[in-house]
């Protein structure tokens, strides 16, 4: 037992405060977008130049000139506010973004995260992910515990190139919930069905 | 003084040179200049560098420059969706500088406003940072970023008046008016010229002073990831 996708975008869903401005990566922190809590108001921010996106369009609502920065088709709210991408990182850089939640291939327990390139493999690009780990108030990655051979995601040295170092503040996998803290991290919660035990087996982090 | 040319190509006639470096606005396949990229193809300029967030796809935008062979470098964040930039830049044809998302906008932004180069956060720690000045401000480190002065800026826009103030429609403003304030020359496309006057002047997104020709045309518009819900 464990989370599935949406459970983790759920649970990553309560990370959520009343007034925040957030961004959401690709990916499973999109679906966040589906369990905003009972009260909870946040404005969504698309770095492409966007505040308060909206849903995916019905078929006879599609705009070209309305994409967020997965480049899908979205639509707009009473509340919406458009910008240039020198605005957008302005905001972003600026702190003025509360959250960002995003996808991960490897994060260490120093909070340093690897999320843009695999050496040897087609390198797309960093996009924005670089400038929003930088500059946003908090930072929450949200993935499985471990990759499909079995190795733990959660590393004392991440091995992969860095899309910033010592950026992460929470950790929320299919396996539970971790802080990063002075000396490692912490266990917050385990998910539905999953031992302190095997959490930890799953970690080769240090926990503290 | 007249801006207001006939046709993408007469907009960039005595302009284009190989080798020159162009800021291109657009984020993905929205707000890029389509039809002064199709000129720039019929002009057959070579080894151009492109300062532009993505590359296209294999056949629309930047990516039909590539076909072309006329583009020898690309500065960009993302460039993801393209198969032939891949086999290029994969087989050493084309050369590719990522710069984070941000730190491209700003650095157009910060060129277009005189500022030949900033501190910033992103990319501290990262093989971005490598070869960079750090500095330390309050405790922080922060690398030192380079202004691009671009030879010429390529926009799309909404709506001009025949002075070149602009309008831009959604997030189709996105990389467009960074990329037009850090040009020598910006060459701007739009779908509708309106009556001077007839645009509110509080409501203009970037001033005609960064414009030097407008050119009005079709655009095709074309939709990267078609995404809709069930109503």
């Amino acid at each position: 037992m464990a989370w599935d996708r949406n459970q983790m975008a759920a649970r990553a869903a309560q990370e959520l405060q009343n007034g925040w401005y957030v961004n959401l990566g690709i990916g499973i922190p999109t679906l966040v977008s589906n369990y905003i809590p009972e009260g909870i108001e946040v404005t969504l921010q698309s770095e492409n130049g966007m505040l308060g996106m909206g849903p995916f369009p019905t078929e006879d609502a599609i705009d070209a000139d309305l994409i967020n920065a997965g480049k899908q088709t979205i639509t707009e709210l009473p509340q919406t506010a458009y910008f240039d991408s020198a605005q957008s990182f302005g905001m972003i850089r600026g702190g003025k973004i509360a959250m960002a939640i995003l996808g991960a291939m490897e994060v260490a327990e120093n909070g340093d995260l690897a999320n843009w390139m695999i050496p040897g493999k087609l390198v797309k690009g960093m996009g924005g992910a670089m400038d929003l780990v930088a500059g946003v108030g908090r930072v929450v990655v949200v993935m499985d515990h471990t990759n499909k051979h079995g190795d733990s995601k959660v590393l004392k040295d991440c091995t992969l190139p860095l899309t910033g170092k010592s950026v992460v503040d929470r950790i929320i996998t299919n396996l539970g919930v971790l802080d990063v803290v002075e000396g490692g991290l912490k266990i917050v919660e385990c998910a539905d069905g999953v031992t302190e035990d095997e959490l930890r087996a799953a970690t080769q982090a240090k926990i503290v | 003084m007249n801006k207001v040319y006939g046709s993408a190509t007469e907009a960039l006639d005595g302009i284009m040179r190989d080798g020159m470096l162009i800021a291109a606005g657009g984020f993905g396949l929205c707000g890029i200049p389509e039809l002064l990229l199709n000129a720039i193809k019929d002009a057959g300029s070579k080894d151009l560098t492109f300062a532009s967030n993505n590359a296209g796809v294999d056949d629309f935008g930047i990516g039909i420059l590539l076909q072309t062979r006329q583009v020898k470098k690309m500065i960009s964040s993302y460039v993801g969706e393209n198969a032939e930039f891949m086999r290029q830049y994969l087989s050493g044809e084309l050369e590719l500088e990522f710069t984070p998302q941000g730190t491209l906008a700003e650095r157009m932004r910060s060129a277009g406003c005189g500022i030949p180069g900033f501190y910033t956060k992103t990319g501290v720690g990262t093989v971005i940072a490598e070869g960079k000045e750090h500095k330390d401000f309050n405790g922080e480190t922060y690398i030192l970023e380079e202004g691009i002065f671009a030879d010429l800026a390529i926009i799309k826009a909404w709506k001009a008046d025949a002075t070149g103030n602009l309008v831009f429609r959604k997030t189709a403003r996105n990389f467009n008016p960074p990329a037009a304030m850090c040009g020598k020359i910006c060459v701007v496309e739009v779908e509708e010229i309106v009556p001077t006057g007839s645009l509110d002047p509080d409501s203009i997104h970037l001033p005609g002073i960064y414009v030097n020709r407008i050119v009005q045309g079709e655009h095709e518009k074309r939709i990267e990831q078609r995404t809709v819900r069930t109503a």
